[in-house]
Order: C-alpha cells, then structure tokens, then sequence
C-alpha cells in the first residue's frame, strides 16, 4: 500500500555541527558558532607578524644595527627610511623586522618551555593518585605567586639578562595556566563513559593517558598555548624594556621603547612605532585564542 | 566553617614555608657566592672572607636559612651586603608608595570593569557590546609601561596638563602628590581595567546561561532584575580569584610604571638592588611580594566561604 | 469518526479559554526552529506536549513565557486569559509581569534551577513579593515580610515538603533533587497561575520520587482550577495526566487530539512510530521493541513538505508538499497524507 521511502536529500546532508543548541540558546549564545571574526582577524596578524619575522631573515631595507651618524633622528616617511631612524641614524624599519623574529622567539621557546612541562603534569595530576594530585596542585598554585617578571628578575639578578633567561623564566611562570587547564580537561574526559569502557576492557592508564585524555584536551591546549604566547610577548617587552631582556645590539621591541624613552618630548614616534608592533602582536594571538576558544570551549557542549 | 578556616591556615603556612625555601635556595644556592657577587670581580681575597664572616655566609646553609626565617617573622630583614643599612625601613618607606599606586589602580581596575563588563554582557550581540570589547582587546593588548609612554606623550609632553614624572610624598604637598599620581595610576589601571573587564563580561555570560537565572525570570523578574538579584553574586566567585591573582601582576607591573615615571617605590627599589648585586636585599623583596600574593589568596579563600554557602560544610 | 471523539471536541467559544496560540513561528539565526503552531487550553484543562529531543516542545513553552532569546524572531500570536495583549512582540517589562503571575514554568532540571547562593526560602520568597501590590486578587496585603514568610511555609508545606519551616533556611546544595524539585513547583504556584507548564518535570528525577512529584503537580493545578500544559517524552505519563494532547515534530504539530483516541487511533505516522516505540504490549515475538528508523534531523535540517517524511516508511513524492491538517481545528486533527488507520476505513 505504500510506495517505497524516499531518500533524504537537500537539507538533511547539512552538517551536525551547524544544529542551534537549542538548550544553550535560552538565555545565552544561540548557534554554536563557527570560527568568528576574531579568528581571522586574529590569524590575520599573527600571520602579519609571522611574515615579519620570516622576511627579516632575507631582506630589511638596512642592517639593523647598523649606526649612521648622518642620517641621525629622521620623521617616519623620509626618502630612504620608511619609518625614520633612531638617535644612532639606525633603521627602524628594520629593527622591527627584526623584532618581530626575536618576539616570535622568545614566544615560541616560552609556550614550549610551559607547554613541554605543563602539559604532562596536568595528566598526570588528573590521573595520579588523590593525595600526589593535590600535592601537585598545592604546587602549582604556589609558583602562581611568582609572575614571569618576578621570575625572570630574580633569575637576572643571578645570571645576569639574556634572552634565555627570559624565555625560560617566562615558560615557567606560564606553567600553572597549562597544568590547571589541562588536569580540569583531563577530569572532564576520564569522567566519561567511553573512558570507563576503556578501563573496563583492561587498558593501562598510559594507553587512557595517551590515546584518550590527550586527543581530547588538545584543542583547549592550543587555545592556551595562544594566550600564553600574547602573555609571552608582554613579558619579554616588559623586560627588554628594564633591561633584563634580550641584550644589544639585537633589535627588540621593548628595548626600542626604552631606548625612545629618553627622547619622548622629541621624537614620540620612536615610543610609538615600536608600541604599536607589540600590542598588535599581543592583540593578534589574544584574538586568535578567543577564536579558536568559540570552537573549542568544552562548556559550551556541556550544556546540552 | 571553622574546620575550613583551619584548613586554609595551614596551607598558606605550608605555602610560606616552602615558598621561602625556595627564594632562600633561589638566591643563596646557585649564584656561586654572594659575598663576591656583591664586592665585584676585582675584590681582594681578605675582602670577601671578612664579608662573608660579617654577615655569616660562612655557616651552614641550614642555619643561614633559618637564621633570615627568624628574622623575617619578627621583620628584621638583616643589613646590606653593600651598604650595610638596615632593609626593612627602606623596605617600608618604598612599599608605601608602591602601595599607593596599586591600591588606586586596583579601585580604577574596578571601577572600569564591572559596569562595563556588565554593560558588555548584556550587550554581546549588539552593536555598542561588540564596540566596547573590541576596545576591551585592545585595552588588554596594551602593557602598563607602554600606556605609561602613551601617557606621557599626550597629556605631558603634548597637551603639558600633567608632570610626565616624580614623586612628591602626599604630606608635603598633596596637589603636587595628586598631580603625579594621575598618569602611573591611569596606566596600570586602564590596562589592568581592560583585562578585568573582560572576566567579567565572560562570568556574566556564563550566569546568563545558567538555569537559576532562567528560573528567576519564569518567576516574573527583568532580565537585568533577575541578573542583579541572582546573577551577581554567582558570577562574583570567578572575578573575585582573577582580581587576587591580579594583585600579583599589579604589584609586578608596578615595577615596570614605576621605571616609567621615576618613582621611588618597591619596584624600582628591587632592580636597583639587582643592579647593585645586593642579594640578600633581592630576596628579601622577593620574599615580600610572594608574601603579599600568598595572603591575598588566603584572604580570598576565605571571602569564597561567605560568598559560596556550598563550602560551609555542615553550615545547616 | 468515533463518539469519544465528538464528546471531546473543544468547544471553539467557550469563556473559559486561558491560552490560545495561533500560528507561532520562531526563526533563530539561519534556522527555523518552530512553523506554524497552533493550540489552546481551557481552564482545569490538562494538556500534553509529546514528541523526541529536538521536536520543539521546549521552545513552545520558553515562547508561552517570553523566555526565548533575544535575538529570536517570532511570528504568530500568544494570547493569555486576563492579559490585554499579545505576548509576541511585547516588551520585557510587560513580559516579566505576566511570567510568574498569570503562566509560570517548572522546569527539567532540578538540581540547576534555583540560585546555589540564596536559601531556599527566600526564592520562593521573591516570587510572592516580586507580584505583590501589583497583583489584583490581593492587593498589597502581600507585602508585609512576616505574612510572606507565613506564605512561604504554606507553599513548601502544599509541596510535601517535611518541616518546612527548616528547608526554608537551607541552602539548595542540602537539598535532594525531588526536594529542589518541590521547591521549583511551589515558586511556580506561589501567584496561583491560570496556566502553569511543565517542561519535563520529573524526567531528572529517581523513579521512585517522579509519581510523588507527578501527582504534586496535578494536585497544585487542580486545587487552582489552572490549565497546565505538561511536555514530557513520557506517553504514560501524558496518559495519566492529561486530557489532550499535542505532538510535534520538527517544530511542527503533527497530531493532536483527546489522549484516548490519539493514543488508542493515532492517524500521523510519526505518532504511530512513537506509540509503538514506547508501547511493550505490541513488541514483536522476538523480542525486538519497534524503533522508528534513523535518527530526529538537528535544527534547520528537516526535510521539506512533511518534516516526517525523512524517517517515514510511507512517504511518497507527494509528501513533498506540505500536508493539509485533517480535522475540525487545530486542537483535533492531524497533518498527513498517508495516514494510518485508512486501511480499517477503506
């Protein structure tokens, strides 16, 4: 009496992932969203300062370091100096090229350094036994009393500056953020059914740990490894700036700024340029973790 | 409720006491020798050995380290390798600067953040909320120092309203003392205010989002009724750890401002000792600040028992 | 068309109409998320919202109390007993009025509806004092803090809960989910609604507490004489508590009907499946409990014409245009071409 099913079509292929939350919408965020304007605007210029970095390696209109008395101070927009010279006739063109490298540097080693320790240790307090996690949580919530300008002062006032001590001062400094995250995500995941499946077919807790728990906080992961590296880059100008950063003659972003400081009254631009470089690179990797946050955010599938 | 009191005693004891083993550790165990770290490269020989004497570096490292521990509880922080003066009154005269600026920041910080999160909360898919936190960003992107530089060029160097720099102590002369105070307390403020900002529009999000609120409304509330009434103590918990942990950063980032503007304070007191290769002033400071961060947390903790009744066990 | 059914044919005229829906329809975002819906519910008349997760039943309800989001367009008219106007389209201020006072909601889930860091006592509190002077059946007299208290008691006390004086002063947290539960139905009733729904009320709770909280429910409305509109998954519950009931699927109602004929005599397809799915009586001999196949589409992803069609085993190319409803009214009839029980009448 009936002819045969038709075949879904048209709408019904749309993907999964577009459905409305509908649960979520009564009060708050309604479609679960896909990546937002602040994704690209910040991949945009991660991508802008990243490009930087790479072409300083090829080209800059100058050497960078390279003082010429003759063409001292000069206005951004002069013939041969886009954006002018500093109180040695040094380019500033190409000391922000070449910033970007040493800022994108001490950013990528910080992350590593806070990820490659971070990362593990968030596992392991979430699957280790109760007293040794909250023994490593007291821990980790004390080293939250040391910032990374503390840090790396401290480790300065021993080693004397370097960019070394920087990366690594501020790496540690930006481990708590990794731990935390990462052993609430882990809970999150362990609590689950498929997990405790897992467990019941006798899997070990590094096969859970490696081929359960990590997949899974891996987007929360790089969502922090995007902030932190915009706190990174804060850190390092901050100590570039009193000093304790990357030495001379290498070109840095915060050391501009403290070399112009001396000359604000007349040449502000040199305050400026360099100003605008780090907080466009920190607002970039900001806009980039939020971005990537809306895809990502664990709490947003938790309310269905 | 007292059983929890006791708890978080206990750990901010335990905090302290290893915190400063590590400071201690930090300072005293890696650097080769303090004595010669202070004198130079060039001392004599006889020179650092007497020092070392002097200030008892030669002892055990045990009972140096309980030695500074002991005389940290009773604040005598001990005298300077270089110029032998004692630290602790130095350590206060700078610490009531720095205070200033922190404290006002910290009400600045305020001030700009939970109206304005707020306003962006309930504004996030509107023209003017999406306006605000985009300004927000940016505000974040912007470190003290540099809003400091900022600072200066406009409303110093450009406009000539306010001094770009100094400091002169509040009773000497008050105006003078206000007139200075204004840009270093804007640029750590402002900043620290964006960022602020920004956790409390995402705590008020997510208290939008809950049940509870929905609940209020089914019952006959506005929306903002039911936000003010339900909402705000909810969403109090989560700002309420970010301002403690931003008591930290402020106190740090005071040091940069505090370079900016040439202010006599607790963070220029620390990188001048850096330079002068005073360690045991460093670590004193150090241990401070830790000191500070630690308490402010402790004083959180216990302001969550009366902002949260679900910590006060047995409370019924 | 059978006896039972002419006897329960609503009366299109009658005074004492509390709800009358007509045509809502809510787009949010890029989808549209409910086409169309029409209903009413007379005083003391006991309504149910039947169909899957993703049906639509929830968003009826939200837009019933002006709770959808913002953001929400929203066509149709709602129309509530003893308000002047329309609830579409009318402003938060009015809206918050009308909510708790003329239709109040109990919701799914007990254990995150009410505020962790307010006692218990003071909720529902606030939900007298919120109407209070505003309200017409008691003026003001409200107002006075000892007679809110008194209330308060007598409303917990009404939702059997022991010692209601105590629960009053405890914090959520140290309550159970059935308590909490209670304590969402009394802050519903507190302003003796004319109409009260019911968004899955009992579904969070343990099995052994959802016929106490069920029957709580159905005794607060009735010793009202209010209209309630109980949406819920659960048919024998529907059964039990209902007269009429409504399903819908994919934001549309398929069928509705008195709850005898449409459960005895279900005419949609899709109310066939369902009824099948849930009904152990007509498994097969192997054991095998009918399903309905596939799965419910998510949001904006239901099939064009009959929204059913996707899943349904009788669906033909006509099906492609939107059925025409069958029936009297919109509270009796149904929306399908091919619908079940022809072939007893052929």
């Amino acid at each position: 009496m009936s002819s045969e099913p038709i075949r879904p079509t048209g709408p019904l292929d749309a993907p999964v992932s577009a459905a409305p939350v509908v649960d979520v919408a009564v009060a708050g965020s309604a479609v679960r969203r896909r990546p937002g304007a602040s994704f690209f605007v910040g991949a945009a210029i991660v991508v802008l300062v990243a490009l930087m970095a790479v072409v300083s390696f090829v080209w800059t209109p100058y050497d960078p370091t390279f003082v010429d008395a003759a063409v001292r101070l000069r206005g951004v927009g002069d013939p041969g100096h886009l954006l002018g010279t500093d109180k040695l006739g040094r380019d500033v063109l190409s000391q922000i090229l070449v910033g970007a490298r040493t800022t994108l540097f001490v950013g990528i080693v910080a992350v590593g350094v806070a990820g490659v320790i971070g990362v593990p240790l968030g596992v392991v307090a979430a699957m280790a036994p109760r007293w040794l996690g909250e023994t490593l949580m007291r821990g980790i919530d004390l080293l939250l009393a040391f910032p990374a300008l503390l840090l790396a002062i401290m480790f300065s006032a021993v080693y004397g500056g370097s960019t070394l001590v920087a990366m690594v001062a501020i790496g540690i400094a930006s481990v708590p953020s990794f731990v935390r995250l990462v052993r609430s995500g882990a809970m999150q995941v362990l609590s689950t059914e498929y997990v405790l499946a897992a467990r019941a077919a006798g899997r070990g807790p590094w096969a859970i740990g490696l081929r359960h728990v990590l997949p899974n906080v891996s987007g929360l992961v790089i969502v922090q490894a995007s902030v932190s590296f915009a706190i990174a880059v804060l850190a390092e100008a901050a100590l570039s700036f009193l000093g304790y950063g990357t030495p001379p003659p290498t070109p840095s972003w915060g050391r501009m700024l403290q070399e112009s400081q001396e000359l604000l009254f007349s040449a502000p631009r040199l305050a400026i340029i360099p100003g605008i470089a780090i907080a466009l690179a920190v607002l970039g990797f900001n806009l980039l973790g939020d971005g990537l946050r809306d895809h990502y955010d664990p709490r947003l599938e938790d309310r269905r | 409720m007292l059983l929890q009191i006791v708890r978080r005693t206990a750990i901010l004891l335990a905090s302290l006491v290893v915190s400063s083993v590590l400071v201690f550790a930090f300072m005293v165990l890696l650097p080769g020798d303090p004595a010669r770290v202070a004198l130079g490269v060039n001392a004599s020989e006889s020179a650092v050995t007497q020092l070392r004497q002097e200030f008892g570096l030669d002892r055990p490292l045990v009972a140096q380290y309980l030695s500074w521990v002991s005389g940290l509880v009773r604040f005598d922080l001990g005298t300077s390798y270089v110029s032998r003066a004692e630290i602790a009154p130095q350590i206060v005269d700078r610490l009531q600067v720095t205070m200033w600026l922190v404290v006002c920041a910290m009400l600045l910080a305020v001030v700009i953040a939970v109206p304005f999160g707020t306003l962006m909360a309930l504004r996030h898919r509107r023209p003017s909320g999406l306006a605000l936190s985009a300004l927000s960003q940016v505000g974040v992107a912007v470190p003290a120092f540099l809003a400091g530089i900022l600072l200066i060029t406009v409303f110093a160097v450009k406009l000539q309203w306010l001094p770009a720099n100094g400091w002169t102590p509040p009773n000497e002369n008050p105006t003078q003392f206000l007139r200075q105070l204004v840009l270093p307390v804007l640029s750590l403020g402002l900043v620290q205010g964006a960022v602020l900002t920004r956790y409390v529009r995402s705590a008020i999000l997510d208290v939008q989002r809950e049940d509870y609120i929905r609940t209020a409304r089914a019952k006959g509330l506005g929306r903002a009724r039911a936000l003010r009434r339900h909402g705000f103590r909810n969403a109090a918990i989560p700002v309420v750890t970010v301002l403690a942990l931003q008591l930290a950063t402020l106190l740090i980032g005071a040091v940069v401002v505090e370079r900016v503007f040439v202010i006599p304070g607790l963070g220029s007191l620390l990188l001048d000792q850096v330079s002068n290769r005073d360690l045991i002033f460093v670590q004193d400071v150090v241990m401070l600040l830790v000191f500070a961060v630690l308490v402010v947390n402790f004083v959180v903790d216990l302001l969550y028992l009366v902002i949260d009744p679900r910590l006060k066990v047995g409370a019924r | 068309m059978s006896a039972l059914a002419a006897q329960e044919s609503p009366t299109a005229s009658g005074t004492s109409r509390v709800l009358d829906v007509q045509g809502l329809d809510v787009r949010l975002g890029r989808f549209h998320l409910l086409h169309d819906v029409s209903f009413t519910i007379d005083r003391g008349e006991r309504v149910g919202l039947i169909g899957e997760s993703g049906s639509g039943k929830s968003l009826t309800s939200l837009a019933l109390l002006g709770l959808l989001p913002e953001d929400a367009r929203i066509g149709g008219s709602v129309r509530l007993a003893g308000v002047g106007y329309d609830l579409v389209g009318a402003r938060e201020r009015d809206l918050a009025q009308v909510r708790g006072r003329d239709v109040a909601m109990v919701f799914q889930e007990p254990m995150t509806a009410l505020n962790p860091t307010m006692r218990v006592g003071d909720q529902v509190a606030e939900a007298i004092t919120i109407h209070a002077g505003r309200s017409s059946r008691d003026g003001g007299a409200r107002t006075d803090r000892a007679a809110v208290r008194t209330r308060t008691v007598e409303l917990l006390d009404q939702v059997g809960l022991p010692n209601p004086a105590d629960c009053a002063r405890a914090y959520p947290h140290q309550l159970s989910g059935g308590q909490r539960q209670r304590v969402v139905l009394a802050i519903a009733l507190a302003n003796d609604p004319a109409l009260l729904v019911c968004d899955e009320p009992t579904t969070a709770l343990d099995v052994t507490v959802q016929a106490r909280v069920l029957d709580l429910i159905v005794r607060g409305v009735a010793a009202r004489d209010a209209a309630m509109l109980f949406i819920t998954h659960d048919l024998s519950v529907v059964a039990t508590v209902c007269e009429r009931v409504l399903v819908m699927y994919g934001g549309r109602v398929v069928e509705a009907g008195p709850v005898e004929e449409v459960f005895r005599r279900p005419r949609h397809r899709y109310t066939q499946g369902l009824l099948a799915a849930s009904d152990l009586d007509t498994a097969e001999p192997g054991g095998r409990l009918p399903t309905i196949r596939g799965s419910v589409p998510p949001a904006g992803a239901f099939p064009d014409g009959c929204v059913f069609r996707s899943r349904c085993d009788y669906a033909t190319s006509e099906c492609a245009v939107l059925p025409p409803w069958t029936g009297t009214d919109p509270g009796h009839g149904f929306a399908c071409i091919h619908p079940a029980g022809e072939e007893a009448a052929r």
